[in-house]
């Protein structure tokens, strides 16, 4: 048995949240006495892929067949589960992403495994159980699950795990074909839009977020938020009232009916700090708070605060990091 | 066409999340429950193309016990014109995907949509599970869903962009915004639901998967330090210097 790891890829790169599973994937593979093995789906380079070595993945398989560059959710799960087969994995690991989500909650059902998504940590091995610690409520809670039965799948939140690198490592990378027929591409989009990302940095896999909300007093004061984002090469975000009126784009809403980030550092400009808000960034390591009115409720989870208006203190923030160079 | 809206009994998003003091359960006390805010979009979307259409029927599907009944009713005010409710506490995602797939089939629905996810256990596996106990596609998480005929166009999130995806009937979508406005219920909606069926039928399948132990709540920040409006510019050496973020 070993431990198979999905590896998604992009532009022929492997993903950042995919290099934190990668690692994830390795050190639950040492904790089992066993070798990691991974998966890759999307555009690939064989280059790229062995240095997963790094992340102490031993072997890749990967299957060349061109329409597995876009995500095609019964392509992608036939292919994992007959590398699960082949390599008679046990434990199956993938990113808490979009894609590892619609894969691993078919998977389970084929594989007839036990399913965990949003994991935070490495599991607990108490005797014969085996212990997930994942994110409930929406950022709110932890819960604590027992996957049982012989197969289980963990899906790993991004950004919870740091992602190893030991220089030099190479994996062997293996081709591998799972027979994928015509019926397999049956639901293959016709068309992939990607958006311009402010400087090309996924807000769900950004280190760092600056975040702005309805204390930005419109989107034509948006350069203040993505000046000082560029700054500190940062991903973008909005609050709920923010994107319900259109000033950003949904995607960009952090919160508890949006996306849940853990970034390193977290900058909140004009955001009170809703409930709803705190439960989508609380599990940020350094949050940090800009708004002028000293009440907020935001400045009670923040590590770091201003008490000032964020049409002054911006730029001062941008030219600050500007000139740490 | 016959839609099926699988809905959840969440609690509100306001709620301050504590736990009983041996942290094995969810103190609802006090706590206000809600239709799943993500579930929204799925049924106000249901109601939306049935209307579109001119014919079809939505009905609405919950896993739980007595208490999701209010929930229920809520939905059918809006605008579904049955319910089912599987007389069960939902003990995991396999669990409730067991009781829709049987419930699905059963009735021969030509659409299953749901929400994303549920905010209190934040699954976002029920979508899969349904699709792949049944052989059908899932297109999850869906920004957009169109119908013409039985032939379906979704828009599919992906990290950075999305999909357009084609699918035939029957198949399952998980939903979110920015798909529709979620309505309310008006009083003429309020008056029709209390005589609307809702049939409570018993759970079937084999046992959940994964069972909870306990929870926990993330730890306290330690106190805000702040930093002088005048001088914001010190904030930077902070985050470099001391927090070592930058």
């Amino acid at each position: 048995m070993s431990v198979l790891v999905v590896v998604e890829c992009a532009d022929g790169e492997v993903k950042k949240s995919s290099l934190e599973v990668a690692s994830y994937g390795a050190e639950v593979a040492a904790m089992l006495g066993t070798t990691a093995t991974a998966i890759a789906v999307g555009e690939a380079t064989e280059a790229n892929l062995a240095t997963l070595g790094e992340q102490g993945i031993t072997k890749v398989l990967y299957d060349a067949e061109p329409r597995l560059k876009d995500f095609v959710n019964n392509a992608y799960t036939k292919l994992i589960a007959t590398a699960a087969e082949q390599e008679q994995a046990k434990i199956i690991i993938l990113a808490n992403s979009n894609i590892g989500a619609a894969v691993g909650s078919r998977l389970s059902v084929r594989l007839k495994a036990s399913l965990a998504t949003n994991v935070v940590e490495l599991p607990k091995l108490n005797g014969d159980q085996f212990v997930v610690r994942r994110g409930a409520f929406s950022g709110k809670a932890f819960s604590d699950v027992v996957l049982s039965g012989d197969r289980k799948i963990i899906a790993v939140k991004k950004n919870s795990t740091e992602a190893k690198h030991e220089a030099g490592k190479t994996a062997e990378v293996a081709s591998f074909s799972a027979q994928l027929s015509d019926t397999d591409f049956a639901d293959a989009p016709s068309q992939v839009v990607m958006q311009d990302q402010a400087g090309g940095i996924l807000l769900p896999e950004a280190d760092r977020v600056v975040s702005g909300g309805r204390g930005m007093k419109g989107p034509e004061n948006w350069n203040l938020i993505e000046d000082l984002a560029k700054a500190l090469g940062a991903a973008t975000a909005c609050s709920k009232p923010v994107s319900d009126v259109d000033w950003r784009p949904h995607h960009e809403h952090v919160g508890q009916t949006g996306i849940t980030v853990s970034p390193n550092l977290y900058i909140a400009c004009g955001i009170s700090g809703a409930i709803q808000h705190l439960a989508g960034v609380n599990s940020s390591k350094v949050i940090v708070v800009i708004n002028k009115d000293p009440e907020a409720p935001f400045f009670k989870a923040a590590d770091y605060g201003i008490v000032g208006d964020v049409f002054d203190v911006l730029p001062k923030l941008t030219a600050a990091v500007k000139e740490l160079g | 066409m016959k839609f099926l809206v699988c809905i959840s009994n969440v609690p509100d998003t306001t709620t301050k999340i504590t736990f009983t003091p041996d942290n094995k359960e969810f103190n609802k006390a006090g706590v206000q429950f809600v239709i799943n805010p993500w579930d929204e979009y799925a049924l106000t979307r249901a109601i939306e193309l049935k209307e579109a259409a001119g014919s079809g029927t939505v009905t609405v599907l919950n896993v739980g016990e007595a208490d999701t009944e209010p929930n229920i009713r809520k939905a059918l005010a809006i605008g579904a014109d049955d319910a089912i409710r599987v007389n069960a506490a939902p003990q995991d995602a396999y669990f409730v995907a067991e009781q829709i797939a049987a419930i699905a089939k059963e009735g021969a629905y030509d659409v299953i949509l749901m929400g994303k996810e549920s905010i209190d256990y934040n699954g976002f596996q029920v979508h899969g599970m349904v699709g792949e106990m049944l052989g059908i596609p899932t297109v999850a998480p869906a920004m957009k869903l169109d119908m013409s005929g039985n032939t379906a166009t979704l828009e599919r999130e992906i990290e950075g962009g999305k999909e357009i995806v084609t699918v035939n009937t029957p198949f399952v979508a998980s939903c979110q915004q920015p798909m529709c406005e979620p309505r309310i219920p008006n009083m003429r909606g309020i008056m029709t639901a209390r005589t609307k069926p809702l049939k409570v039928v018993p759970a079937v399948g084999e046992p959940a998967r994964t069972q909870v132990t306990e929870f926990a709540l993330p730890p306290k920040k330690q106190g805000v330090k702040l930093i002088p409006a005048e001088t914001a510019g010190d904030l930077i050496k902070l985050l470099r210097n001391e927090a070592k973020v930058i």
